[in-house]
């Protein structure tokens, strides 16, 4: 609803919410921002899934080009970034469902799953890893 | 309740989108449904690190692997379609908004589309034993 001061009926400009520029960051609200942040940079990301695809799909010149793609270390690190990105979105995920249930809207509970999410999606991320690197033979 | 309007004519407004809860249950289900995809398609991708480019065919090519990796590229690409929509309606506005929207869910299926036929090539590469 639009609000008048109530002797001209002109509209009251005010300013609109949320006010990011006047909050304190908290932990809820950065995760919460990181939980978008994640996801806009894993749909571009879904092109390393793809090209993986194609690659394979193309032949083994092809397969070899992509490796030496990935392997490369701005790669690898780009890979690392995107392999948290996933982990957390899905680690992050999973608290949103559970508040679409209804449950852990506490403060005390928000903040705790949301270091609990951080740590998981961290967990998780060295565990992929150090799978991946055992399974090509170390670095 | 100050609403004149009987349950049955609110239903069939359905909201500013006039989708109802389509668009918000649509994004949960394929979330919940990548929850176990994402493993799966994990796992697939360590196993293919373990083998050369013949083993990785035989890897992907397997008509359930390569089930799993079709059904996971639909269900990411329809995920993240939902979820960009939402992002693009927050924060760009006027014609800006309607062409992003639709750049997003044409390149979403254009890029889902190349993943799920490389999966049916090495399928049937597989099948033909070359």
């Amino acid at each position: 609803m639009a609000t008048s001061d109530g002797k001209s009926g002109s509209r009251v400009e005010r300013p609109l919410s949320p006010h990011l520029q006047v909050y304190r960051p908290q932990l809820t609200s950065m995760l919460s921002i990181l939980h978008r942040i994640a996801g806009v940079a894993l749909s571009v990301g879904t092109i390393v899934l793809i090209y993986w695809l194609f690659a394979i799909a193309s032949g083994p010149e092809a397969f070899a080009q992509m490796q030496a793609c990935f392997s490369s270390w701005i790669g690898r690190l780009l890979l690392f970034g995107w392999t948290f990105a996933l982990f957390y979105h899905l680690c992050n995920g999973i608290r949103h469902l559970f508040w679409d249930a209804g449950k852990g809207y506490e403060l005390g509970t928000a903040s705790k799953s949301g270091v609990a999410a951080i740590i998981v999606a961290i967990a998780l991320t060295f565990g992929v890893w150090f799978c991946a690197y055992s399974a090509v033979g170390g670095l | 309740m100050s609403s004149m309007r009987s349950p049955l004519a609110r239903v069939k407004g359905l909201g500013s989108a006039k989708e109802g809860l389509h668009h918000w249950w649509m994004q949960r289900i394929t979330a919940i449904a990548n929850i176990p995809l994402v493993a799966a398609a994990i796992w697939i991708v360590l196993l293919s690190l373990r083998t050369d480019y013949a083993g990785v065919i035989n890897l992907v090519g397997h008509p359930c692997v390569g089930a799993i990796l079709i059904l996971f590229i639909a269900n990411l690409f329809y995920h993240a379609a939902l979820g960009l929509q939402v992002v693009i309606e927050d924060y760009v506005h006027g014609a800006a908004k309607f062409l992003l929207l639709i750049f997003v869910k044409f390149s979403a299926a254009l890029i889902a589309m190349i993943g799920i036929v490389s999966v049916i090539v090495v399928i049937v590469e597989r099948a033909s034993g070359s």
